[in-house]
């Protein structure tokens, strides 16, 4: 509400820029999908899906700070939004992929076979 | 008088909170904020899950870039990705006129948060409509699978791993059987649901007679594509067919893992529904505006509330565009 009362749309059009132009690198790749990146792993995943999700994480935080205008409010209403959904999801990510790949591994290994 | 007098009982603001104004922000703000990030919680519940059936079936997943390849007004080309970046393309955009509808309301330009707040609107029944026929396609199916007794699924493919379609071999056979349904049969016999083009001993019969036709299974190979028997193979696995499979339902779906479609449904279904909502609280907001509601309260920050709600659906959508289509 004490926001400044100027006008920011050069920075909206800057941001929608920003935001189509990643998107459409990621079409791109999406759609060419160079073999280099597809079949390099690094840390359990390959190259092409560790640049997906950092150009996700990248149009994420414009979305949030721009558009939402976070970038606007104090930095404990900040914290209090964004440090729950990052921490949580990071340990909810850990423990439901960690345990996929476990059940993958009783499929591959043991005579189990069992769809559901 | 009551012997404690607060500031915020004798003022108009009450309901909003009042003047205490907890990290900054006004309460129906603030609220909006925690409103969101227990929806972007519900919502990494489902990507998570989806990752985790992902990751169980990490061998067989469905390829993305072969499911959605519709585009309108282009029949039989193979079209993948652009569809849906068109979508994504219409939802950032109407992402930004609704920051511009908020931009003017900072400015008290009643005319110019109607006109945005307008087109958001417009940008939002479009992606719906995307959605919707996104799904048409998805439930239709193009090619049509067999499912095995084990419950794996069995495409087919001529001898350049070319998808066939089930129409394109299966043969017609005399006997052919009628679905049951509540005017022929009793209520316990009813078929679940109606029966498929062709029956599996015509796909049968139609694959002995099409030599040139191979199967494909879910199973993937190290460059990530599908694997193609040989046809004594293919013969052997057809032998254990239990199902034709055309389209997409919940139970089955002819693009592989079961899981698939259910995921595509529960979390493309539940994002639409958010847009679906977005768009009906724009209108009411919308006209909110044209009656001069926030006019009259010098201050446009209902505009800027359903603006939130309307950017966390793109936001949303971002992460969904990424885990089911691009990884």
């Amino acid at each position: 509400m004490s926001h400044e009362h100027v006008s920011n749309t050069k920075r909206i059009w800057f941001v929608f820029g920003l935001l189509s132009v990643v998107t459409t690198i990621e079409v791109i790749l999406g759609i060419y999908k160079p073999a280099s990146l597809e079949f390099t792993h690094f840390i359990g995943l390959n190259l092409l899906n560790w640049i997906f999700y950092i150009l996700t994480i990248f149009k994420a935080y414009y979305i949030v700070w721009a558009f939402m205008h976070m970038e606007g409010e104090k930095s404990s209403l900040r914290w209090s939004v964004v440090s729950p959904v990052i921490f949580l999801v990071l340990y909810l990510l850990f423990i439901l992929l960690t345990e996929g790949h476990y059940i993958y591994g009783v499929f591959k290994d043991s005579t189990i076979k069992w769809n559901f | 008088m009551g012997a404690t007098v607060t500031t915020a009982n004798n003022d108009e603001k009450t309901w909003g909170g009042g003047h205490n104004e907890p990290l900054g922000a006004s309460y129906g703000k603030m609220m909006m904020w925690f409103f969101i990030v227990s929806d972007a919680l519900t919502f990494s519940g489902f990507l998570g899950a989806y990752g985790f059936s992902r990751f169980k079936f990490i061998e067989t997943w469905p390829l993305a870039d072969e499911v959605f390849t519709h585009f309108p007004f282009m029949h039989g080309v193979a079209a993948p990705m652009y569809y849906v970046a068109l979508m994504t393309f219409i939802l950032i955009f109407s992402s930004v006129t609704m920051v511009l509808a908020v931009d003017a309301g900072h400015q008290l330009k009643k005319t110019k948060v109607a006109i945005y707040m307008f087109l958001t609107i417009i940008g939002g029944l479009i992606f719906v409509g995307s959605q919707a026929w996104e799904w048409k396609n998805f439930i239709k199916g193009e090619y049509g699978a067999v499912e095995t007794v084990g419950g794996s699924l069995l495409q087919f493919v001529d001898k350049d791993g070319k998808r066939v379609a089930l129409a394109d071999f299966a043969v017609k056979l005399p006997e052919q059987r009628e679905a049951l349904t509540r005017s022929k049969s009793t209520w316990f016999m009813e078929d679940a649901q109606t029966l498929p083009t062709y029956t599996v001993a015509e796909v049968q019969a139609g694959f002995k007679a099409h030599p040139e036709i191979l199967i494909r299974t879910e199973k993937l190979t190290d460059k990530k594509k599908k694997t193609i028997l040989s046809r004594e193979e293919s013969e052997k696995h057809l032998a254990s067919a239990k199902y034709v499979v055309e389209g997409a339902n919940l139970i089955r779906n002819e693009y592989g893992n079961k899981l698939f479609a259910d995921f595509f449904f529960f979390i493309t279904g539940f994002h639409g529904f958010h847009v679906f909502s977005g768009v009906i609280i724009n209108i009411i907001i919308f006209f909110n505006v044209l009656l001069g509601t926030y006019e009259k309260r010098r201050s446009y920050e209902m505009v800027e509330k359903v603006g939130l709600y309307w950017h966390f659906v793109d936001l949303v959508w971002v992460f969904v565009f990424t885990v089911f289509y691009l990884v």
